[in-house]
Order: C-alpha cells, then sequence, then structure tokens
C-alpha cells in the first residue's frame, strides 16, 4: 500500500504539477492575449491626470493587498482618499487588490472640472472624452460600468 | 440581480449533463489505455474492490505523503529551479499550515503568494494537491454511493482508480479548457521573469508573472482557493475581466452542483439529487439575496470591473462551497454581508460545499433529518431501502459534531492566547469576527480569510493546521463506515411508512434540520461578532 502511495504522489505531481501547468502554457502561447499592462491599475498623482481609487499597497504591483479595515472602522476613509467626502464611493475607498486599473464612471465625472482646469481645456471636451471611454457591462449584465484611468489618461495626453 | 439570475441557470443548467457525464466517467466498466497505463506504473491492481477500512487506510496514507511532500517542497524551495524571485524557504510553521492547508482541500493562506512561494512549490506542490484533494473528495463520495446502493456487499470500489479517473477524466480536462479562457481574457501563463514596466508618471512598477491560469483554473474548480497572487481572484491578472469574473465563480459551484446529480444517478435515483441540489439552492439564493443588500453601495475592498453585486454573489458562492477564493476582501464586508458568509461555513460546507466531501456532508445531514422525522413518527428510519441504526446515528453524530467543536474551542483559545487576539486589526466585535471567521474558515476547510488578522503566527499556523487536518480527515471515518455498515445490509422494501425523501416536504425539513443545528451551536458567537457590530451602529 505504501509503495503504490509512493508511487501514485510521484506520478500525479508529474502529470498534474508540471505537466499541466507546462501544456497548458504551450497551449497558450498561441492564443492572443491582452498585455498585463493595461489590467494592472498604476498611481496618478498629477493635478492634469485622472486619479485611480485609493490602493492600501500605493499601486505597488510586487505585493497586492486591499486595507482590510471593517465597516466602521474609522481609518478605513482617512486614511487612504484624497478625496473630499462628497465624491463618488468608490474614489473614497480603497480597492480589494490596491491594484484597481478602474474607476466608475460617476468617478470619472467627478473629476473632470480639476483635470479640465489643469490642462487648461474646455470640461465639455473632457468630459466628452470620458464618456468615449466607459466600458459597459460586458453582453449588457456582467460586472459593472467602469474606465480605465490609464486608457482614459493616455488618450488624454493625445487631446489638444 | 440580473448577473446572479443568469448565474443560477447556467449553473443547473450545467450541473445535471456535467453530473451524468462525472458519473459515466467514475463508474466505466472498462479501463482505457492511459489510465491502464497509470495502474502498470503504480502497481495498483483496478479490479481489486476494497472494504470500508482498507478504502479509508489508502486515502489516508496516500493524503499524508502529500502532505509530507508539500512541507518539503516548501522547505528547500531556496535550492531548487523554477525560483525567478530568489525565495528563500518557508519557515517551519507556516510550511506545516500549508501543506496541512492545502492536503486537507482547505488552501488557508497564511502566507502572500507572489512574495512567498517560488513557482516550483506553486506548481509542483500547490497545484498538484489542488488536483488530488479534490480527487480524494469526489473518491469518498462515490464510494459512499457504492455502500448505499450495494446490498450484503462490503465492497466500496477502489481508491486509486477512484483517484485516477477524478483527476484524469473530469478535473484536468475542465481545467484546460478554463485555463484556456483565462489566458483568452489576460491572466498571465508564463515561465517569463516579471516585467518591470515604467508607469507615465516615471515610477517604474514590476509585475509579477508565472503560470497562473493554470493554477486559478482548478483552484477554482476543485474547490481549493489558493491564488497565485496575495489578493486572489480580486487582483486584476488573477481575474481581469467580468467575463473571468463570471466564468471563475461558476466554477466554484459548478462541480459540487454537478456531483448532486452524479449522485442520485450512482444511489440509482435521480431525484435523490435533485433533492440534495434543492436543499442546497434553498439556503443559498435567500443568503446570497441577503448579502447583495447589504453589500450594495460597499465599495471598500471591492474592484469596480465586477462591481458589489457580482462581489457578494462571489462572496456567498466560495463560502457555501468551501472554496475560499475572494475577489473582494471579506474583512471589509458589511456586518450582516459577513455574516452571510460566516452562516453559510457554518453550516458544515453543506450548501454545496466542497467537490465531493459537499455531498458526503449533506448526506450526514440527511440521515439526520430521516433519523429525526422517524423519532417524531416512532418509526425505524430508513434511507434508500437501507435501515439507519444505532451505528450509523453514532457515526452520523461523530461527524457532525467534530466541527463545532473545533471551531469553537479554537476561536475559544485564540481569545485566550495573547499573541493571537492581538493579531486582530480591526477593533471591536469587528476584531472578534476576523478571529472566529478564521477558526471558522479553517474548521470548515474554507481557506478565505477577514484578511486584516496577522495570521501568519504559531497559535494559527499550529493550532489551524492540526484543525484543518483533523477536520478533513475526521469527517470521513464516519462517512466509509456508514458505507460499509450501509453496504452490508440488505434493503428493505418500501412501505406506505416510507419517508420520502425527495419530496419538496423532505427538502424544506433537511433545511430546518440544517438551520437549527447550525444556530444551536453557533447562535452564540456570532452574536459576540457579526450581530453585536450591526446592532452596535443601527
Amino acid at each position: 500500500m505504501l509503495l503504490i502511495a509512493i508511487r501514485q504522489i510521484l506520478l500525479w505531481t508529474l502529470v498534474c504539477g508540471l505537466l499541466y501547468p507546462v501544456g497548458v502554457t504551450l497551449l497558450a502561447g498561441s492564443l492572443p492575449a491582452p498585455q498585463a499592462r493595461q489590467l494592472v491599475g498604476e498611481e496618478f498623482a498629477r493635478d492634469g491626470y485622472f486619479w485611480p481609487r485609493p490602493s492600501a499597497v500605493n499601486y505597488n504591483a510586487a505585493s497586492s493587498s486591499g486595507s482590510n479595515w471593517g465597516p466602521h472602522e474609522p481609518k478605513r476613509e482617512s486614511e487612504t482618499s484624497r478625496f473630499p467626502a462628497d465624491a463618488p464611493a468608490d474614489l473614497r475607498y480603497s480597492s480589494g487588490s490596491g491594484l484597481d486599473p478602474d474607476i466608475t464612471p460617476q468617478g470619472a465625472l467627478y473629476q473632470v472640472p480639476r483635470v479640465a482646469a489643469a490642462r487648461r481645456l474646455e470640461p465639455a471636451r473632457v468630459e466628452q472624452l470620458v464618456r468615449s471611454k466607459v466600458q459597459g457591462k460586458t453582453f449588457g449584465v456582467l460586472g459593472h460600468e467602469r474606465v480605465n484611468v490609464l486608457e482614459l489618461n493616455l488618450a488624454l495626453d493625445q487631446l489638444k | 440581480m440580473a448577473e446572479f439570475v443568469i448565474y443560477l441557470l447556467v449553473l443547473v443548467g450545467l450541473a445535471y449533463p456535467l453530473g451524468q457525464w462525472m458519473f459515466r466517467m467514475l463508474e466505466r466498466e472498462r479501463h482505457f489505455g492511459l489510465e491502464n497505463l497509470i495502474y502498470k506504473l503504480t502497481g495498483v491492481q483496478p479490479d481489486r474492490q476494497m472494504g470500508w477500512r482498507e478504502y479509508l487506510q489508502a486515502l489516508l496514507v496516500f493524503n499524508l505523503l502529500g502532505l509530507l511532500v508539500v512541507y518539503a517542497l516548501q522547505r528547500v524551495q531556496g535550492m531548487l529551479p523554477g525560483n525567478p524571485l530568489k525565495l528563500a524557504g518557508v519557515d517551519p510553521y507556516l510550511a506545516f499550515n500549508t501543506a496541512s492547508s492545502f492536503a486537507s482541500n482547505t488552501n488557508w493562506q497564511a502566507y502572500g503568494g507572489e512574495t512567498t512561494m517560488s513557482w516550483a512549490t506553486q506548481m509542483l506542490a500547490l497545484t498538484t494537491q489542488n488536483f488530488v484533494s479534490a480527487a480524494t473528495g469526489i473518491a469518498a463520495m462515490i464510494a459512499l454511493c457504492r455502500g448505499l446502493l450495494r446490498t450484503e456487499s462490503r465492497q466500496l470500489g477502489n481508491f486509486w482508480v477512484d483517484l485516477t479517473r477524478a483527476t484524469l477524466t473530469v478535473l484536468l480536462p475542465l481545467s484546460v479548457l478554463l485555463s484556456l479562457i483565462l489566458v483568452s481574457q489576460g491572466v498571465p501563463q508564463t515561465f517569463h521573469q516579471p516585467a518591470a514596466v515604467q508607469t507615465i508618471e516615471s515610477q517604474s512598477q514590476l509585475l509579477p508573472l508565472g503560470p497562473v491560469a493554470s493554477q486559478v483554473a482548478i483552484k477554482q474548480l476543485g474547490t481549493n482557493g489558493g491564488g497565485f497572487y496575495n489578493v486572489n481572484s480580486a487582483h486584476p491578472l488573477e481575474n481581469p475581466t467580468p467575463l473571468s469574473n463570471f466564468l471563475e465563480c461558476l466554477a466554484i459551484l459548478l462541480l459540487p452542483a454537478a456531483l448532486c446529480h452524479t449522485y442520485g444517478r450512482a444511489v440509482h435515483d435521480r431525484r435523490q439529487g435533485w433533492a440534495l441540489l434543492a436543499a442546497m439552492l434553498l439556503l443559498f439564493v435567500p443568503l446570497t439575496l441577503l448579502c447583495m443588500h447589504y453589500e450594495a453601495g460597499n465599495w471598500e475592498g471591492k474592484e469596480v470591473r465586477f462591481g458589489e453585486a457580482a462581489s457578494a454573489l462571489w462572496a456567498c458562492a466560495t463560502t457555501a462551497a468551501s472554496n475560499g477564493s475572494v475577489n473582494c476582501m471579506h474583512d471589509s464586508l458589511t456586518a450582516l454581508g459577513g455574516f452571510v458568509t460566516m452562516v453559510l461555513m457554518l453550516f458544515g460546507e453543506v450548501v454545496f460545499g466542497g467537490v465531493g466531501c459537499g455531498v458526503y456532508g449533506i448526506v450526514l445531514c440527511v440521515l439526520v433529518a430521516v433519523f429525526v422525522a422517524g423519532l417524531m413518527v416512532g418509526r425505524t428510519p430508513e434511507y434508500l431501502g437501507k435501515k439507519i441504526e444505532t451505528f450509523e446515528i453514532k457515526m452520523v453524530s461523530l461527524g457532525i459534531l467534530c466541527m463545532p467543536t473545533l471551531v469553537l474551542l479554537m476561536t475559544a483559545g485564540a481569545m485566550l492566547v495573547p499573541s493571537a487576539r492581538a493579531a486582530m486589526l480591526n477593533t471591536g466585535p469587528h476584531g472578534f469576527s476576523e478571529i472566529l471567521y478564521a477558526c471558522t474558515s479553517m474548521g470548515n476547510n474554507n481557506g478565505s480569510a477577514f484578511g486584516g488578522l496577522s495570521a501568519n503566527q504559531p497559535y494559527y499556523n499550529l493550532v489551524g493546521g492540526l484543525v484543518m487536518l483533523i477536520s478533513r480527515f475526521w469527517i470521513l471515518i464516519p462517512v466509509l463506515a456508514i458505507a460499509g455498515s450501509l453496504g452490508a445490509k440488505k434493503r428493505v422494501p418500501e412501505s406506505a411508512g416510507t419517508l420520502p425523501t425527495h419530496s419538496p416536504l423532505f427538502v424544506v425539513w433537511l433545511c430546518v434540520v440544517i438551520v437549527v443545528v447550525g444556530a444551536l451551536c453557533f447562535f452564540p458567537a456570532l452574536c459576540l461578532g457579526p450581530m453585536a457590530e450591526h446592532l452596535r451602529y443601527l
């Protein structure tokens, strides 16, 4: 019995621990996939850019974490947010990963006056840009409407 | 809300065909080529039947060896290849905790994924256990089915055959399929070095990559839950889009739901499978709606691309099944949102539960329900034509009472040990909830956490490691003993006094039994944590 068990554990380590991930890697190599960079949020602090959500790890992608503050913990808001109390909730509360690449459309629209003023642009143009970058729910039902902050800021740099 | 409805429709729609297919794979008469090769290589005689003691022995020896391998690989990872970040060996307490955690299908992670475990450890140790621990659950379940079905027989099948078939024909193909879909959504699957990128405001950002998709697929399907990254499926590389989120969330409940139908088919009464699934849904749906209600508008610890509703759905799915992966931070759930997740675990992981163990767990509850109903009308209880007698009820009690004892003692212990109590991040009742949640999670082989608790310290690592092992393997003794005892019995013909166990009435009765047993054990503890927190801020 022991001998069989040893052989079995070695066999499954080989099959599930080595052949499976290596095999999937080989198969996956032929698939088109999005670039990792656009998926992971990054920090923006200048007034002329849209700011992302508060992050418990300051957008350090090498170690992800949420704040883990409970629902009534006073530190939950004051420690992480640079937005005032009237800002949309997603801008005031930190994300789960600390690397959330998105903000809600309301969160983006809320920041339009600041960004437009810093760039000396018509707020209406910036608002139009935000609206063009809103991604709806997938298939109309899955997930939440969102704006990718990096994509929005890259487009902002293209505005003349 | 719409997402929840679609989720349920897809889940129930896929569970039936998948359950039937799994039955055909597990109970095939003949062995195919690759299977035979495996039996030959490992010295298995596939047609040799085992009694319940031998079956249990094989299962325990195999899992103990798995535990040793995971422990050893973590300790020596610094000397092995496949370690691009040059991570050192893991300390003994943490290594023991992680080994127990993965061998017991818990996947409690006292470590930060990307900062502690090398690729070699993640693949050879952790991914392997993700497969074989799930396969172990399926094997034990199918052995129980044989005991229920067979008459005057002491044979429960062959553990090695069940393990091989569950891994090779169920878990591997589904995992490959899900991995590839996840890769198309942007989940990394590569052996390249971590990528350094320059951000627009000229800082540099290091993106840890690796064989992520393959690990994520099986941790979702096998109710394991141990992620590649620290924040699990909240990480944008582990779960990049609403579609990847939907599929990963679906994968949590897919096999536990499908195995209800496998069960029904295996005991030759498909209505029994539907009844188990109906009872699970009857508990799951209202609790999930409650959680969604309380989480609406709570953005702390949640990701925008999923939204509050899909985050609450995941939180309920992962705690109902003993999965434990997360896509939002449970510590930041509202008091009653967190209450729901704890309750779903404290039912004993029978609302879907782990792959295989959910079904054998709820069958123990069915036996209690049949027994109590039998007491009420003064008849010897029967289930599927087998008399439920003293021995079975003793075994059921051993199985059911083990978990509450472990959870409550471990919680009490944590409150008494100063260093364990000081591990709280939050204050007040929420701090207690962090500890209660940790003990609940380990005691039910779930693996999710109120992450604020600094759990990487000797008390939680050592006691938690033991609790995970006892909780997982102790219950298998009564389950297989019942299988052996029922298999040896004759079938009594159905009479007018037989309680039908597939009727809506019985389904509701089963849910009542599950809720009452859970409430009797845990109401006081829950009052001190989430309920006190909710009432305090009304």
